[in-house]
């Protein structure tokens, strides 16, 4: 192998320095699909706690709650209890496969148009703009020595992110919480410590990683870009800087002369807007990189560029190498949307959607467990039979009262009592669950092997709704 | 300085290398942020205020305390302290509920099992067993067979006062003769006895047995007790000796030992040892137990 050609240098650094980023604005399709989403993601998460959804006068009218005192989650006509958890792991593979699929057809969609950290991000540069003016102004007054002026802009936008981060703080708690009743608490300070002091740490944590960290936490802490680089393939589109057009750069008379020549004219006017309006700081014409987060921002400075200067737009666009190198060659472009990797995620997406669904449509609302007493396994009567005892669990999961007639199956002999319990059923509160002592008796001659397997049966004789769970009848 | 030396550019990307090479692959020097380096000593300059505000130094006896006066086992106290409010605060509804009423209220009842379970466990278990199955001369709580009754009432009295308790005046006391010990029987009528006794729980008696004796023996000694069908009475604790449960054991042998030095089993009484509702939330435990009554 040969080796490379390394020249030796002087170089002492250990620690790269957080270079400040003034991004420009920017006009444009993209920017506007940005706005956008921003609008619909931050309306979501802002207003969603205060969507009412009735459930009746047991249960919370919060659309989306999670209840943890009750051990509850809320989701619309959905109820989960913690043992359905498992639903979330669901949720999450789809999610998991959404973003590789998101990501084979075009790239970190979801790092550019709908991260948490690029959405905040994008607020608070829209109110930095705002108070501070664009690019150059900003970098004007971070020069400029300390005035009135600067001290006004300066406090008036840190008070209004820390504003924008309170409420994003604060709109978390409501989803905790009956989100009406916790504002007014919140308002009156009767709310309870732990609901402030989440708030407290939100609003730092947004005030720093929108107003601060920004593209430091793509490029430093967070492993999407790198998992990305392993999921991305030659057929995903990828903001890309076409160089077979562009290069080589040179300015538009350069061009005019150079192209009068006969010689090769890039249509890059080397002009460093799509560095400018870059939220991470990066040159795209330097290829596919780790700190892009492909939200297009350049594709439309560029765009706008080529357009006053009367050249063809998407001199940067979502495109790949291989259309490149196809185009240099002569050869038409390819556009494989759909391939091997996009079509298995998409079906592994509709099968684990498709199962997510089914169980959930045909989930039971009733519920039962046994538990077998371990010590004694069994007891002998007065007439000699033998009696078994269950702590059984019987869950409702409908919002009202509901009562559950318990029998066996496996036990033609047994009869059958619930401790305690006056009524024929056993009858359990709405959204609730209720250990009962259920014992077993068989008669001595009609008992017949240590072990014989029972499934304990409840029934709800309104809606016929029937659950089992199985344990042993135990004999010596 | 080491990292003063000469370092080497990979002109591919313009980047120092770090000088480690493996089979050709040069590693670039991707510098780490400078204010992941800041956070580094931030946690170093909170570490000293932990010092400063939390128990941290060993000491030749003790430890540094902290400014806060924060311990662990101060805060397990508070803990314990503020949840045997909350439980006395809950179970003044059993204090004063009968016990025919935390059996037909839900929230009570719960309440009163899961007290009485733990209670159980703590009090009742190193002779009724963890799950009350009891054991040679303890009796089994889960059956249907009760020596001083299986009502509620029964089962509270019991609880409070114990059986033979010596520290109870209020206890329940009976006792039977040591019939062979004391010389009021002469061996084989015991012997005679025994196996008539086994007859009433249809069990077979020994082949040579003489059971018309054994049956006078039985009329003239023990039926006051037992009952001319040996049925036993609650009242006295005189257990049924017709049934399939023997506390001491259903072969002639120990039926000849209990006959012979007789049983007078003991427990002691709760009342004062346990607060009243505790004593409520195990009535009702041990009633659900094999349901009682």
């Amino acid at each position: 192998m040969k080796p490379l050609a390394l020249e030796p240098v002087e170089d002492d650094r250990l620690y790269a320095p957080a270079e400040k980023i003034y991004p420009q604005s920017v006009k444009g399709p993209f920017r506007r699909l940005k706005w956008r989403l921003l609008a619909i993601c931050l309306g979501i998460y802002y207003l969603l706690p205060f969507v009412r959804w009735d459930r009746g006068p047991h249960l919370p009218s919060q659309a989306v709650l999670i209840d943890l005192t009750n051990s509850r989650f809320y989701f619309f006509f959905i109820e989960l209890w913690p043992q359905e958890v498992y639903y979330f792991t669901g949720l999450l593979i789809v999610a998991a496969l959404a973003l590789f699929l998101a990501n084979s057809i075009a790239g970190r969609i979801w790092c550019g148009y709908l991260c948490p950290q690029t959405v905040w991000t994008d607020l608070f540069l829209a109110v930095e703009r705002l108070v501070e003016g664009d690019r150059r102004e900003r970098i004007k007054l971070d020069a400029a020595p300390m005035s009135f002026d600067k001290a006004r802009r300066r406090i008036l936008k840190h008070f209004l992110w820390i504003m924008i981060a309170w409420w994003t703080g604060g709109a978390w708690v409501l989803y905790f919480s009956d989100a009406p009743t916790l504002v007014r608490d919140l308002a009156t300070f009767h709310a309870p410590l732990a609901a402030y002091l989440w708030i407290g740490i939100l609003t730092f944590t947004t005030y720093a990683l929108a107003g601060f960290m920004r593209e430091q936490v793509c490029l430093y802490m967070c492993p999407w870009p790198r998992i990305q680089a392993a999921l991305t393939d030659q057929d995903a589109l990828n903001v890309t800087y076409r160089y077979d057009r562009g290069e080589p750069r040179m300015s538009v008379k350069e061009s005019v002369k150079t192209a009068a020549a006969g010689l090769p004219a890039g249509a890059c006017v080397d002009c460093f807007q799509c560095v400018a309006v870059c939220p991470t700081g990066i040159d795209i014409r330097n290829g596919s990189q780790l700190g892009c987060i492909q939200c297009g921002l350049c594709i439309d400075a560029c765009d706008n560029v080529m357009a006053k200067i009367g050249r063809p737009t998407r001199l940067i666009a979502y495109d790949n190498d291989e259309n490149i190198e196809r185009r240099i060659a002569g050869k038409p472009v390819v556009s494989r949307l759909i391939r091997p990797r996009t079509v298995l995620y998409a079906a592994i997406i509709a099968v684990v959607g498709g199962i997510m669904t089914y169980v959930l449509a045909t989930r039971q609302m009733l519920a039962v467990s046994s538990l077998h007493d371990r010590s004694p396994l069994y007891v002998v009567l007065k007439d000699g039979s033998i009696r078994n005892n269950y702590a059984v669990r019987l869950s409702n999961k409908r919002p009202y009262v509901r009562g559950f007639q318990l029998s066996i199956e496996g036990l033609p002999a047994a009869t059958v009592q619930v401790a305690d319990e006056p009524s024929e059923a056993v009858v359990i509160g709405p959204d609730r669950t209720r250990e009962v002592r259920l014992l077993v008796s068989v008669p001595a001659d009609r008992v017949t092997a240590p072990s014989v397997p029972i499934r304990i049966r409840i029934t709800d004789p309104l809606d016929h709704e029937t659950a089992f769970a199985s344990d042993h009848f135990l004999a010596p | 300085m080491a990292y003063l030396d000469k370092h080497e550019v990979d002109p591919a990307t313009g980047k120092t290398t770090t000088g480690h090479q493996w089979d050709g692959i040069q590693e670039l020097n991707t510098p780490l942020p400078r204010w992941w380096l800041w956070m580094f000593y931030a946690c170093i300059a909170w570490s000293f205020g932990y010092w400063i505000v939390y128990p941290a130094w060993p000491l030749i006896s003790g430890y540094t305390s902290g400014v806060l006066g924060y311990s662990a086992r101060g805060n397990l106290a508070e803990d314990i302290k503020v949840a045997n409010a909350a439980r006395r605060k809950q179970s003044e509804g059993l204090e004063n509920a009968s016990l025919e009423s935390i059996v037909g209220d839900v929230r009570l009842r719960g309440m009163a099992l899961a007290q009485g379970k733990a209670a159980f466990g703590d009090n009742c278990a190193p002779c009724h067993g963890s799950g009350g199955g009891g054991g040679r001369g303890f009796p089994n709580l889960l059956d249907d067979d009760w020596l001083w009754g299986g009502k509620l009432a029964d089962i509270h009295t019991t609880i409070s006062h114990g059986i033979r308790a010596p520290t109870d005046d209020g206890t329940r006391v009976s006792q039977m003769p040591a019939f062979g010990r004391d010389n009021l029987l002469k061996p084989d009528e015991i012997r005679s006895v025994a196996n008539y006794v086994r007859t009433l729980a249809n069990l077979a008696p020994e082949p040579k047995a003489d059971l018309a004796k054994g049956k006078t023996v039985f009329a003239d000694n023990c039926a006051s007790c037992h009952g001319n069908e040996g049925r036993g009475n609650p009242e006295l604790g005189a257990p049924n000796l017709t049934d399939a449960i023997w506390l001491y054991g259903s072969d002639v042998g120990s039926i000849v030992t209990t006959v012979t030095n007789a049983r007078n089993g003991v427990m002691p009484a709760w009342a004062g040892r346990l607060d009243p509702a505790l004593i409520k939330a195990l009535t009702v435990y041990v009633h659900s137990l094999g349901a009682g009554k």
